[in-house]
């Protein structure tokens, strides 16, 4: 049953590639990217990989369509063609293409328990997470405590890309230029649209629980900081849309925002720093509590909120950039 | 009572499949915009409502069944604006109906 969804998913996923290929319309190409990540989750889903499929569907069909969007508004939305060089950038691909899906044929089969990656750490993970972390999800071991660092670098990442995009297109208010009651005054994308507001105002504070919860259960199920990030920005950019751009920057000033940003990167490194300061590694929350197990789980809840509070304020902060430079 | 069950819940399974399948063909066959999301609104509501409510009835009274209800309750608020909101935007942005003569006493935000 699983080869059977997994051969459908997949078709799908080709068809959709093909159909962004061939797409004129930005417009559209981007419209269908937001399903070909909704089908990439729904394929994590069928792997049991949770939560990467949670991570695609909030970063890759949700925020990053918006974003797409966003960026949409400031250039034309049809494809510009050139015929120069198109039969080389075909070959190459198709050459690559084959490289690629003959390197398949050394992979190991679905599911295969010789497989090296079922070989290498992955046993000693799910063996010793009970003993030395104690959570039930070692997804959430792996990435805030084995691989701590891994994960601190691509927080440092998400921060340099808000920063980069900042750079870029600047974001009117955050470094005391303009304030935000100049930004969009009064406003409003969808003010003549009773319905969607009434019912995407209704469900912006389910949405915060939600991402609230994703974040602070991500020991237990699957969630984590990267996925709350995303689905609280989420939360944050609909109630942009339903109520514009001015009362959404009240509620988090541009100025606030930035700060955010550098936070919840400096709350990551700033435990790292304190672990080495106790008298252990950077990063080895054990020495946080005089229960090592304890402190692992201390620890891996206040790298997760720093991951959090980055990943949303970064998103947000893109979002505004584009929305300002959208008009 | 559980034969009476599952039967109810067999008949909305499959009764949602048959929806979501009149919904396909409708999205395929419907001449224009407006038909079609009439179509899809169909796989949105009614096929989603019964395929959920008959799953609920498979969990019978667990978490699971109460997950279920809270997404339904959620798509029964989304969907049915997500598919206004499409046609209203495509109003707007000037698409006609077609085969269908527009009346002339339209509120003025909706005439070009």
């Amino acid at each position: 049953m699983t080869v059977l969804f997994g051969i459908f998913l997949l078709t799908l996923l080709v068809v959709t590639a093909i159909g962004i290929v061939r797409a004129e319309n930005l417009f559209t190409a981007v419209i269908l990217g937001g399903i070909f990540s909704l089908l990439m989750a729904a394929n994590f889903f069928v792997l049991d990989a949770v939560d990467v499929a949670l991570t695609e569907a909030a970063v890759g069909a949700g925020v990053s369509t918006v974003l797409l969007l966003g960026a949409l508004a400031l250039v034309p939305d049809r494809e510009e063609r050139s015929a120069r060089g198109r039969r080389l950038a075909l070959a190459i691909i198709t050459l690559t293409g084959l490289t690629i899906g003959y390197a398949t044929f050394d992979n190991p089969h679905l599911g295969d328990p010789d497989a090296p990656v079922h070989q290498h750490v992955a046993p000693w993970y799910l063996e010793q997470t009970p003993i030395l972390i104690d959570i039930p999800n070692v997804v959430t071991a792996v990435l805030g405590s084995y691989r701590g660092y891994d994960t601190l670098g691509e927080v440092i990442v998400v921060l340099t890309a808000g920063i980069g995009v900042l750079f870029l297109l600047g974001l009117p208010g955050a470094f005391g230029d303009r304030k935000p009651e100049d930004v969009a005054a009064g406003k409003t994308y969808l003010n003549h649209h009773l319905v969607p507001q009434v019912v995407g105002l209704l469900l912006v504070p389910f949405i915060m629980l939600f991402a609230l919860y994703v974040q602070f259960h991500g020991e237990y199920g699957p969630g984590g900081g990267f996925q709350a990030g995303a689905i609280f920005a989420a939360a944050i950019i609909l109630f942009a849309l339903i109520q514009g751009e001015r009362e959404a920057l009240n509620l988090i000033p541009p100025r606030v925002l930035v700060v955010l940003m550098a936070s919840g990167a400096l709350l990551y490194g700033g435990v790292g720093v304190l672990t080495m300061l106790l008298g252990g590694n950077f990063l080895e929350y054990g020495v946080l509590s005089s229960n090592p197990v304890q402190g692992q789980q201390w620890g891996i809840i206040l790298i997760e909120l720093g991951v959090g509070v980055s990943v949303a304020s970064v998103l947000l902060a893109i979002y505004h950039a584009f929305a300002a430079r959208g008009r | 009572m559980a034969p009476l069950l599952d039967g109810l819940s067999w008949f909305l399974l499959v009764g949602g499949g048959l929806f979501v399948l009149i919904g396909g063909i409708g999205i395929l066959r419907l001449p224009d915009l407006y038909t079609r999301m009439h179509a899809a609104g169909l796989t949105d509501t009614m096929g989603t409502l019964m395929i959920l409510l008959g799953l609920i009835l498979q969990a019978g009274l667990t978490l699971a069944a109460l997950k279920l209800a809270a997404i339904v309750v959620f798509l029964m608020l989304t969907g049915p604006t997500a598919t206004y909101a499409l046609a209203n935007a495509a109003m707007l942005s000037g698409l006609r109906p077609k085969n269908v003569e527009m009346p002339s006493d339209l509120p003025e935000d909706m005439q070009f």
